[in-house]
């Protein structure tokens, strides 16, 4: 058997909602193929700290297990992201785990992120086909159109994005990148297009779009590679041609 | 339209930032540049704007009027934000960051700029290539004006590429890398022709031609 190699964990704590926040460090041994999750579930089997002193077991979020949920983010060596697939091996040492605060913590690394799900309301993220009879299939979608959108629908609302904006914070209401670029996703879909206008005028309103301050730090964040830049931008333009419209007035064509 | 007045200012503060303060910006560089030419050739351009017809009207309308918005709902925006470039060192990160500093620097230089130059000739004094040359000759206000220079060529470049980002005209991730290549190529330019104006000020030999 192979020496017993030991990992350090230094994980930032709070046992409530509004109770302080403090720092406990871990120590495990090593195993091989470990990820941060393997290693949370190892301190709730012992929840022992480095110094022999028992302890709460570590709370935090997860589902997946295979980064599809993005239940599971946390702030990780100083950058948001998911634990399932953030490999012991290949990660700097001691491993640093923090909650993501930009959204309310619940308990220690577990957060609520509720405020994406009412962004996704607010933004009017789904294609209204509901009615009282059978509507049919609606228009066709172009294959290559369709593969686009499949890389914007990758969008898990993990939260990684607005964790990284300098501009969500507590001093602003903007939304953040991702139901922005959920936007476009919905008004690039033949249907979900027949109802363009309504989203983007949500995304005018206060908290929305111009709220973006171009540090592109979301691009360079998103686990799931959507270009939110580019989405941003391109709903730029649309909400710049909406605007004209309102405000000149436009026969709804 | 009520509910829109976040998106209309946020879009007004981008459009004011280029049009009419880039253009005026452009413009103050390029009559400063005359003092290269020396002290006679940059009174006679400075002569030339100040006696323009409705010179109060137009500084009004095209000066102070927008950077009084641009820089108090600019402030408002440096407010809502967070800098984070320590966790995330990415080049348009720290632009983001850089944007906003400049932005503050700059309201207290053109505040500053302005009281020692526009107020003054308000209240009688002349405005000419002695005066600058006078006010340069302190290393600290030498500084000063270089820093201020410098920020506003940054300033306007980087608000540049952002105001194109914020219109909708470069979306796609490779018009905004050749964005950033024409804007550093716009500040750099903009530097030179700033940096030669502030240094002809306090040339001796060009302040008796």
């Amino acid at each position: 058997m192979s020496e017993d190699k030991k990992i350090r964990f230094i994980i930032t704590r709070q046992e409530s909602p509004d109770s302080e926040p403090y720092v406990q460090e871990f120590e495990l041994s090593h195993r091989p193929n470990m990820n941060v999750i393997s290693a949370l579930m190892e301190i709730r089997r012992n929840p022992v700290d480095a110094n022999g002193k028992e302890t709460a077991p570590v709370i935090w979020d997860m589902n997946c297990l295979e980064e599809v949920c993005g239940a599971c983010s946390m702030v990780i060596n100083g950058k948001p992201r998911q634990s399932c697939t953030a490999l012991v091996d290949q990660l700097e040492h001691p491993i640093r785990l923090e909650p993501m605060k930009t959204f309310p913590v619940i308990r220690d690394l577990m957060v609520d992120r509720s405020r994406m799900f009412d962004s996704l309301k607010k933004v009017k993220a789904w294609i209204p086909i509901d009615g009282t009879y059978d509507l049919g299939p609606g228009p066709r979608m172009a294959e290559n159109k369709r593969q686009w959108a499949y890389e914007l629908s990758k969008c898990m609302t993990c939260g990684v994005c607005l964790e990284a904006c300098p501009n969500v914070n507590d001093n602003s209401d903007f939304i953040g990148p991702a139901p922005l670029s959920q936007v476009r996703l919905f008004n690039s879909h033949p249907t979900g297009e027949m109802n363009k206008a309504e989203r983007l005028e949500s995304l005018m309103g206060d908290g929305g779009l111009a709220n973006c301050g171009n540090s592109q730090n979301c691009v360079q964040s998103c686990p799931k590679g959507i270009p939110l830049t580019t989405s941003i931008a391109a709903l730029n333009r649309d909400t710049a041609l909406q605007s004209f419209k309102n405000f000149f007035g436009s026969d709804k064509m | 339209m009520a509910e829109n007045r976040e998106f209309m200012n946020r879009r007004l503060h981008s459009l004011l930032g280029v049009i009419p303060i880039g253009i005026y910006l452009v413009q103050h560089l390029t009559v400063n540049f005359f003092a290269t030419r020396g002290a006679e050739a940059f009174n006679e351009a400075a002569h030339f704007m100040e006696t323009l017809p409705f010179r109060l009207f137009l500084e009004i309308v095209v000066i102070y009027l927008p950077i009084l918005f641009h820089a108090i709902y600019g402030l408002y925006i440096v407010f809502q934000g967070k800098s984070n470039t320590k966790r995330y060192g990415y080049f348009r990160n720290w632009m983001f960051l850089v944007q906003r500093i400049t932005g503050v620097y700059l309201v207290i230089f053109i505040a500053w700029h302005v009281w020692e130059t526009r107020v003054q000739a308000a209240m009688g004094a002349t405005v000419n290539y002695d005066m600058m040359a006078d006010i340069l000759s302190s290393n600290f206000m030498l500084i000063f004006y270089i820093i201020g220079v410098l920020s506003a060529t940054f300033h306007f470049s980087n608000g540049l590429w952002s105001f194109l980002v914020s219109w909708g005209i470069t979306v796609s991730p490779r018009s905004q890398q050749i964005a950033t290549y024409a804007t550093v190529a716009i500040f750099i330019a903009l530097s030179l022709v700033g940096m030669g104006a502030l240094l002809a000020f306090i040339n001796p030999d060009l302040a008796n031609i």
